[in-house]
C-alpha cells in the first residue's frame, strides 16, 4: 500500500512495464500513421493552450494599466473617459463568493450522504442522475429559470422592485444562488471522489471506537479529504467567475454596482452590478461598448484568476497522491462534473 | 456509566458531545431531505420552465419545430409587441435556430470524436512521462478557459483573418442578396466550439482507458499483437461505454454553449444553405442557446419571453435526457467491473 488511507487500488493502467519509448519500425504502415496521429494530437493540444494564453499575455501586458484595476467603468464612447473595471473585479469576487457559500455545504451533504448512507438505494441513484442532470443543464437555462424564481413577488426582498410593483429579480444574490448551481456537481463529485477512495478501515476503527456514522463522517471521514474538498470548492469557483450568461441575464447589463436600499452591504447584494465576463462581453465587438483593449486587458485578468485557481488545483491535487497508479491526476477526472462550455 | 478498563478516554479539555444513535437518524433524515430537495428542485425548474413556455407550444403546435418566415422579423415583432401581418403574435418558427444548432453541435462533437479518442490514447498509452504531466494540466485549463475568453480571440483574432483571407469577393457576392459574410460564421463556431468539449471527452475516454485492467492488454501484448492493435482491439472496445457516453454528454454540452456561439455565430439569425457548398461554411449561424442569450432583455415582454421560454424547454428536455443517456452508458461501463 502506497499511502495510508488509500485503498489499495487494484493492478491497473500503468502497472504494464513501458519500453522508454516506442520501437514502431516493425509495425505496419497504418499502425504507425495511427500512432504518428497520437503524438500530432497532443503535442497540437498543448500548442493551442500555449498559443492562447501566450496571446492572451501579449495584449493583456500590452493594455492592462493599473489605474484601469482601480477605476469604475463609465459610460463614455471616449476611450480615456470610459475608466477601468474595478466594480467589474468586486463583482465577480461577490458572486464567486456567494455561490461558494450556498455550494459548499450542500453539495458536500449530499455527496456524504450519497456515500455513506445512501439509503434508500432507488432515492440514491434518482439523486446520483440529478445531478449528473444539472451539470448537463445549459448556463443559459439556468438562467432564464432562476430570473422566473427571482422575480416572484415574495421573493422581492431580494432584488429591486420598481414602483409598479415588479420585481426585478436581477441581484448579486440572485445571480449568486444560481450560479451555486454551476458549482455543485463539482464539490459533489471532488467529495464523493475523495470518500470513495479511504480505506474502509478508517471506518471500521471509528466504528469500534463506539462512534456513530454521523460522528465519523464528521470527525474522521471529511477531515481526511480536506484536499479533494477544496479542489471541488476551487474548480467551482472557477466556473462561477467565467460564467456569462447567467451574469447578464440574471444579475443585468449595468457598468457598475448599484445598491438598492440603505443598509450597506445588503444594498449592493440586492442591487444589479457586473463581471469580468459580463464588462468583456460588452467591450468586445459583439457587446455594446466595443472596446477591445479594454476587453483584453480584462480577460487578462479573468484568465490570471483562472489559471490561479487551476495552479492551486495542480497542488491540491498532488499533495493527496494521483489516482491510477500515477497516470492522471484526480482534479482531470472531474473535468466532466464541469457544468456545460459556457460556465 | 461503567466503562472497560481499557476503553480510552474520551479527550479531556474540549467539550464534546458524543452524538448517540438518535441523532445520527436525525442526521440522516437531514441529508436525505437534503438530497430529496435537490430532485425537487430539478422537477421545479422542468415544470415551471414548461409552464411559461406552454403558450408559444400550443398556439404554434408541431410547426413551432418547422420552417416559415425570417426569424428575425418573428422576433423583432414579439420584442415589439406587435403581431406580423395574417399572423398572430405568438407566430415563432424555430426551424433556422435548431439547424444552427444541429451544424454547430453536430460537426463539433464529429471532429471532437476523433481528436478527443486519439488524444486519450496518447495521454494514457504513449506519451511519456513528462509529456503526460504536461498534458494533463493543459487539458485542464482548456477545460477552465471561459467561454467568454474564447468568444473574444474568435471575434478578434479568428473572424477578421477569414475575412480577410479566406473569403473572396466572388464568394461574399454570390450570396449578397441574402445575407452578408464577416468571418462570424459555421466554420470559426464550430472550430472554437470544438476545441471547447475536447477536454471533457479526452477525460472520460482517458479515465476509461486508464482503468482497462493490464491483464487483458497484456494477454493482448503476449499473443504478438504490437501496442496499437492492442489498444485498437482491447482497449477501445472496453472502453466503448464510454466513449459513447463522453460524446452524449459532450453534445449536451455543446447545445448548451450560447455566450461564444452569441459572439462567434454572427450578426442575425440565418439557416446557412448547404446548397451554396463551400460558401455555407461562411454563412452565420444561431443556435438555440445563443438566441435565447440574445433576446434575453426581452424577457418580461409576454409573447417574447413565452417564446424564450419555449426555446430554453426544447433545450433543458434535450440536455436532460442526453445527461440521463450518458450517465446510464457510463452504468453500463461497470458491467466489465471498472470504474470509468
Amino acid at each position: 500500500m502506497a499511502t495510508v488511507g488509500l485503498a489499495p487500488t487494484p493492478p491497473s493502467g500503468s502497472a504494464i512495464a513501458r519500453p522508454p519509448r516506442e520501437r514502431t519500425g516493425s509495425w505496419p504502415v497504418i499502425d504507425r500513421i495511427a500512432y504518428g496521429l497520437c503524438w500530432a494530437v497532443g503535442i497540437g493540444l498543448c500548442l493551442i493552450a500555449l498559443a492562447i494564453v501566450l496571446f492572451m499575455f501579449v495584449k493583456g501586458i500590452a493594455y492592462l494599466r493599473p489605474s484601469l484595476l482601480l477605476e469604475s467603468p463609465a459610460p463614455s464612447a471616449i476611450q480615456s473617459e470610459s475608466g477601468g473595471f474595478f466594480d467589474p473585479i468586486v463583482g465577480s469576487l461577490i458572486v464567486a463568493a456567494i455561490g461558494i457559500a450556498i455550494a459548499a455545504p450542500v453539495g458536500i451533504a449530499l455527496a456524504t450522504w450519497l456515500s455513506e448512507y445512501r439509503r434508500p438505494t432507488w432515492l440514491a441513484r434518482t439523486v446520483e442522475s440529478a445531478i449528473e442532470m444539472i451539470a448537463g443543464v445549459p448556463s443559459v437555462v439556468l438562467a432564464i429559470f432562476g430570473l422566473l424564481i427571482f422575480s416572484q413577488r415574495f421573493l422581492g426582498f431580494l432584488s429591486e422592485t420598481d414602483a409598479g410593483g415588479a420585481v426585478s429579480g436581477k441581484s448579486f444574490f440572485a445571480a449568486g444562488a444560481v450560479m451555486s448551481l454551476l458549482a455543485l456537481p463539482l464539490v459533489v463529485g471532488a467529495t464523493r471522489e475523495g470518500l470513495e477512495q479511504l480505506s474502509g478501515r478508517m471506518r471500521e476503527a471509528s466504528y469500534a471506537l463506539g462512534r456513530t456514522r454521523s460522528t465519523t463522517a464528521r470527525r474522521v471521514l471529511l477531515p481526511a479529504i480536506r484536499p479533494d474538498i477544496a479542489t471541488g470548492i476551487a474548480l467551482g469557483m472557477g466556473r462561477i467567475i467565467g460564467d456569462t450568461a447567467i451574469i447578464t441575464i440574471v444579475l443585468g447589463l449595468t457598468l457598475t454596482n448599484e445598491g438598492v436600499g440603505r443598509t450597506p452591504l445588503i444594498s449592493t447584494l440586492r442591487g444589479s452590478g457586473s463581471t469580468l465576463t459580463s464588462y468583456i462581453y460588452n467591450n468586445s465587438p459583439a457587446g455594446e461598448g466595443s472596446a477591445p483593449q479594454k476587453a483584453y486587458a480584462a480577460a487578462f485578468v479573468l484568465l490570471l484568476i483562472v489559471l490561479a485557481l487551476n495552479g492551486l488545483v495542480t497542488w491540491l491535487t498532488g499533495r493527496g497522491g494521483q489516482s491510477e497508479g500515477g497516470m492522471l491526476s484526480r482534479a482531470f477526472r472531474l473535468i466532466p462534473y464541469m457544468p456545460d462550455p459556457s460556465r | 456509566m461503567d466503562r472497560h478498563p481499557l476503553t480510552p478516554e474520551p479527550p479531556r479539555g474540549r467539550k464534546r458531545r458524543w452524538a448517540t444513535a438518535r441523532t445520527d437518524q436525525r442526521v440522516e433524515l437531514t441529508l436525505g431531505a437534503l438530497a430529496v430537495a435537490a430532485l425537487v428542485l430539478i422537477g421545479a425548474m422542468l415544470v415551471t420552465v414548461l409552464i411559461k413556455a406552454w403558450p408559444s407550444f400550443s398556439h404554434n403546435g408541431l410547426s413551432w419545430f418547422g420552417p416559415g418566415g425570417d426569424i428575425e422579423t418573428q422576433f423583432r415583432a414579439m420584442a415589439q409587441n406587435k403581431a406580423l401581418p395574417g399572423h398572430s403574435i405568438l407566430y415563432f418558427r424555430a426551424w433556422p435556430l435548431i439547424w444552427a444548432t444541429v451544424l454547430t453541435t453536430g460537426s463539433a462533437v464529429l471532429i471532437a470524436l476523433l481528436v478527443s479518442t486519439l488524444a486519450a490514447i496518447f495521454l494514457t498509452e504513449f506519451a511519456p512521462m513528462r509529456v503526460r504531466q504536461v498534458l494533463d494540466p493543459v487539458i485542464r485549463l482548456l477545460a477552465g478557459v471561459p467561454s467568454v475568453i474564447y468568444g473574444l480571440i474568435g471575434i478578434l483574432v479568428i473572424a477578421p483573418y477569414l475575412d480577410d483571407h479566406l473569403i473572396g469577393t466572388a464568394r461574399r457576392e454570390s450570396v449578397s442578396y441574402v445575407v452578408q459574410l464577416n468571418g462570424a460564421d459555421v466554420m470559426t463556431a464550430s472550430l472554437v466550439l470544438t476545441v471547447m468539449i475536447l477536454p471533457i471527452m479526452v477525460a472520460i475516454t482517458a479515465g476509461a482507458l486508464a482503468s482497462v485492467p493490464a491483464s487483458w492488454r497484456e494477454g493482448s501484448l503476449a499473443l504478438g499483437a504490437n501496442r496499437w492493435r492492442t489498444i485498437w482491439r482491447v482497449s477501445l472496445r472496453t472502453a466503448r461505454p464510454a466513449i459513447v457516453a463522453a460524446t452524449v454528454l459532450a453534445t449536451a454540452r455543446a447545445l448548451g454553449e450560447a455566450v461564444m456561439l452569441a459572439m462567434l455565430g454572427g450578426g442575425r439569425s440565418f439557416a446557412p444553405n448547404l446548397l451554396d457548398g463551400l460558401t455555407a461554411l461562411f454563412e452565420p449561424v444561431r443556435p438555440l442557446a445563443a438566441a435565447i442569450f440574445q433576446n434575453s432583455e426581452g424577457l418580461t415582454i409576454a409573447p417574447l419571453g413565452h417564446t424564450v421560454y419555449a426555446i430554453g424547454a426544447v433545450l433543458l428536455v434535450s440536455a436532460a435526457m442526453l445527461s440521463l443517456a450518458g450517465w446510464a452508458a457510463k452504468q453500463q461501463f461497470n458491467r466489465y467491473g471498472l470504474r470509468g
